[in-house]
């Protein structure tokens, strides 16, 4: 069996846990290190096909601030982080905004929607909508 | 001129804030006043639009305006009074508060108690005594963050950055995707001051190098930023000459550390530690001044907003009892030792323990990277507690909630931090090895 050791350091969330995967070709046999099943899915998918979570922010109209911050609703697969980026710079929305809306809907066919992070108001009524 | 008296104020609408002030309604403050000098609520997280805020607190994974949007829904519906675009001139002993803005004009406030929730701000080029020339080009990691993200500049198009503190490794990945190109990233120490996770997401993924033990030995430019020399330092910090070399940018991001914003906590002297620069605080985040407590990054630098949140519920509540009379003054009996291994601890005091309280909750940075450790508390009658860590890092803050009964007596009360001689193996490791 030809096997192989890769050190894996997990993303998942601040306490940054370092583990390793133990492959057969693409296959995972074993994972030590994780503390948690975040961790394991993470450091499962990172060997395979590693994706991260996308911010940006789009252009506002009419907003009492003129950029809105939008966070994908999953993670996209890493080569597509670019052009979702890309597309978002396109992207121009009308306040008011409020917090969840769909900015845009299955980005590049990626099976991944862009939603509002905040709260966007018209710009006479202060920050926020009323 | 507006006059109003409140039970208890916070003085900064951040995480900080928002969460005392919700805190202090919850423990029966009636009148509870935010005073905010920025256009809205959140502080800094609004210019903080990456993701990772709220795994502890929310259990999910928020951006910085998501995690504030959160905290201000629950203010709006708590019933506590913002003041926005006012800035705090002075709050002197006693409780009274002078504000100015362009809507309140000057006005006082009178506090049965105060928190001070000021944040932080960052170290600039002077606090770290870079040579060179002064050009246009040169930014704090923050207020480039700050022209991204919400004014929709980009501070630079070919960028070097200074330091490794966490907004200075998010800028790097964030300047890279709005186009710009990011050279490198040097620090001084011979570790990295940011989170793990940020040095792998921010700069491995896009093949940004970091160089560790290296220095800024001089920028170039004259009106605008042309370039920096760079060099390797040895183990006392000390240029080792020779190994100088240029880079151009037109923009270089410092990215080194940041201070509490305490100004007004030292203008009514309250007692301050050398090490954070934040006040000096029992376990109920009150100062050496009666009635005024402290929470967040004016207190200590943090590196996780769900434990400034959860740092400012104790001082909020701990206000609004002060602010009803059911405790007084910080008695600070006990002093809290940062020993062997550990930079600073927070709180640095035990006041009278509350009746009821099981475990104290206590904040430690270690002073050098280190691998599986121990963390201990000493009292005069040996060691009484202890925990094994997996991995120390100064930038990662190390937490732990201590049983009270384990120091309920003790004079000497002293946290040290030591090498673990017998470290578990990685969990899930396989024990026994198959044929
Ligand atoms: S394994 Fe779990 S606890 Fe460790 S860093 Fe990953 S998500 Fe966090």
């Amino acid at each position: 069996m030809t096997s192989r050791v890769q050190p894996i350091q997990c993303i998942g969330c601040p306490v940054g846990c370092g583990g390793e995967v133990v492959l057969d070709g693409d296959r995972v046999v074993e994972m030590r290190g994780f503390t948690c099943e975040k961790g394991e899915a993470y450091a499962a998918e990172e060997v395979v096909a590693p994706k991260r979570m996308v911010t940006t922010t789009v252009r506002v109209h009419g907003g009492a601030l003129h950029f809105l911050p939008v966070v994908s609703d999953g993670p996209v697969p890493k080569e597509a982080i670019f052009d979702c980026v890309r597309l978002l710079r396109g992207i121009e929305v009308t306040a008011p905004i409020e917090t969840g809306r769909v900015i845009v809907a299955d980005a590049l066919g990626l099976g991944v929607d862009f939603k509002a992070a905040r709260a966007i108001a018209v710009a006479s009524d202060g920050l926020r909508p009323a | 001129m507006r006059d109003a008296t409140y039970d208890v104020v916070t003085i900064g609408g951040g995480p900080a804030g928002m969460a005392a002030a919700l805190a202090a309604r919850q423990a029966g403050a009636d009148r509870v006043l935010i005073i905010e000098r920025d256009r809205e609520l959140g502080g800094i997280l609004q210019q903080c639009i990456h993701n990772g805020f709220g795994l502890r607190k929310f259990k999910e994974e928020l951006t910085g305006p998501g995690y504030a949007d959160r905290y201000i829904e629950m203010v709006g519906a708590a019933g506590i009074d913002v003041w926005l675009d006012s800035t705090v001139l002075a709050a002197e002993a006693g409780g009274r508060i002078t504000c100015v803005g362009p809507t309140t004009g000057l006005a006082t406030v009178e506090a049965k108690a105060v928190v001070h929730s000021m944040g932080c701000r960052e170290r600039t080029r002077g606090a770290i005594r870079i040579p060179g020339s002064r050009p246009a080009g040169v930014f704090t990691a923050g207020a480039a963050q700050r022209m991204v993200n919400m004014e929709g500049y980009l501070p630079g198009r070919d960028v070097v950055i200074i330091g490794s503190g966490d907004i200075g490794l998010i800028m790097a990945r964030r300047m890279t995707l709005e186009g710009a190109r990011v050279r490198a990233v040097f620090e001084i120490m011979p570790y990295s001051n940011g989170l793990t996770r940020n040095i792998v997401q921010c700069l491995e993924d896009f093949g940004i190098p970091l160089y560790l033990s290296h220095c800024v030995v001089a920028v170039h430019g004259h009106d605008r930023v042309t370039g920096v020399t760079v060099a390797e330092v040895d183990a006392d910090l000390h240029v080792k000459p020779g190994t100088e070399f240029d880079l151009p940018c037109d923009c270089v991001l410092l990215s080194v550390g940041l201070i509490p914003e305490n100004e007004l906590g030292r203008a009514i002297g309250v007692s301050t530690d050398r090490i954070t620069s934040g006040a000096v605080v029992d376990q109920f985040r009150q100062t050496s001044k009666p009635g005024f407590f402290a929470a967040g990054n004016v207190l200590h630098v943090h590196d996780l907003v769900d434990l400034v949140s959860n740092e400012a519920e104790i001082a909020g509540r701990s206000a609004a009892l002060f602010a009803k009379g059911v405790f007084g003054e910080a008695t600070h009996e006990r002093a809290v030792i940062a020993g062997e291994g550990l930079r600073q601890v927070v709180p640095q005091r035990l006041s009278t323990l509350e009746k009821g309280k099981n475990a104290i909750r206590f904040f430690f940075r270690s002073k050098a990277p280190m691998g599986p450790s121990i963390i201990a508390l000493k009292t005069e009658d040996g060691i009484v507690w202890d925990r094994k860590l997996r991995v120390v890092k100064p930038s990662e803050m190390i937490v732990a909630d201590i049983p009270v009964n384990r120091f309920a007596k003790a004079s000497h009360i002293e946290f040290v931090l030591t090498l673990d001689e017998h470290p578990e193996p990685l969990e899930g490791a396989v024990e026994e090895e198959d044929a």
